[in-house]
């Protein structure tokens, strides 16, 4: 057993038990703080695989940004975690049966299926070992030639998300002293100006004088 | 002992069970949900870097991230929803999302 495989034990061991903690948690900032650490033993994982590239993204865009938004949502929401707990335990043999018969699907496919059992040792490989070998470079190279479109794709995507984000959750206060720039743009002099006739010059108006009585 | 594409395969699929326990478990609360989808994600790109790292081919890992791009976005929609949804019901249970039902 070489340290390649002790260091894959170790960070599937922690992968596991962090994606355990994370649902079984009863905090749920316990559970967002748990795929955290989740998420860096996934990105060990991906090291040991030469995944270089996606494994500092895996950190950046998921610990960095997803799981600080997960953090905020969690902390401004007043949950009442006893009321969401409530039946907790009573799915549990329904859950476990369902993950039991996946595993074992799976395993089942993986015990007969794949033979592909050692690291490859091709001659592409042997190149890939040299030090001049850059997994983002070629990623790069990959992804705007050959994956053009579909990263514009992605990148539509991504302004939809934001757009979506932010018109879902934009609300106007009641109670706040704004203006709405289309309104005083479109105000007609009409709007604010009245003229009103008066005559330059009024005669004063006659009082009657008081008769004096003798 | 080498460390085999079994080994990879066989903790993806460890994680996508565990994330579905988690979600039939956690079936009131919207946010661990939302959780155990991205840990599903991350089993399935799992999978995919140890395709790629086995088979030699680097269209997996292009593969992940274009997942990945669109799981964030997909949790940043999911918890804009989940907020208003808390602003207007005050809750996060999925029981009482009954609104659309006949």
């Amino acid at each position: 057993m070489d340290a390649k495989t002790g260091l894959f034990y170790l960070f599937a061991l922690v992968l596991l038990f962090a994606a355990f903690r994370v649902i079984t948690a009863r905090n749920p900032v316990h559970a967002a703080l748990y795929l955290v650490l989740a998420f860096f033993q996934a990105s060990a994982l991906w090291i040991l695989l030469k995944a270089e590239f996606l494994a500092i993204t895996l950190v950046l865009v998921y610990v960095g940004a997803v799981m600080v938004l997960f953090l905020f949502v969690v902390m401004m929401l007043d949950i009442n975690m006893e009321g969401v707990r409530k039946g907790f335990w009573k799915h549990f043999p329904l859950a476990a049966s369902v993950g039991a018969l996946i595993a074992l699907e799976m395993s089942a496919v993986l015990m007969g299926g794949f033979r592909l059992s050692e690291a490859p040792k091709s001659a592409v490989v042997a190149g890939q070992a040299a030090a001049q070998y850059s997994n983002t470079k070629e990623i790069g190279k990959v992804l705007y030639s050959e994956y053009l479109y579909p990263l514009e794709i992605a990148a539509v995507i991504l302004l939809v998300a934001i757009i979506a984000a932010i018109a879902l959750t934009l609300r106007t206060r009641k109670d706040s002293k704004n203006t709405n720039p289309a309104d005083q743009i479109r105000v007609k002099r009409g709007d604010r100006v009245s003229l009103v006739k008066i005559k330059a010059t009024q005669a004063a108006p006659v009082v009657a004088a008081p008769e004096e009585k003798t | 002992m080498m460390l085999t594409l079994g080994h990879f395969l066989t903790l993806g699929a460890m994680l996508f069970a565990l994330s579905v326990i988690g979600i039939f478990l956690n079936r009131k609360n919207l946010i661990i949900i939302l959780m155990a989808i991205e840990l599903m994600l991350l089993a399935v790109n799992m999978n995919f870097v140890a395709f790629s790292y086995y088979l030699n081919d680097l269209a997996g890992q292009v593969f992940v991230f274009f997942i990945l791009t669109v799981a964030a976005a997909e949790s940043a929609i999911g918890l804009a929803i989940l907020v208003l949804l808390f602003r207007n019901k005050a809750s996060i249970n999925v029981d009482e999302l009954n609104t659309l039902k006949g």
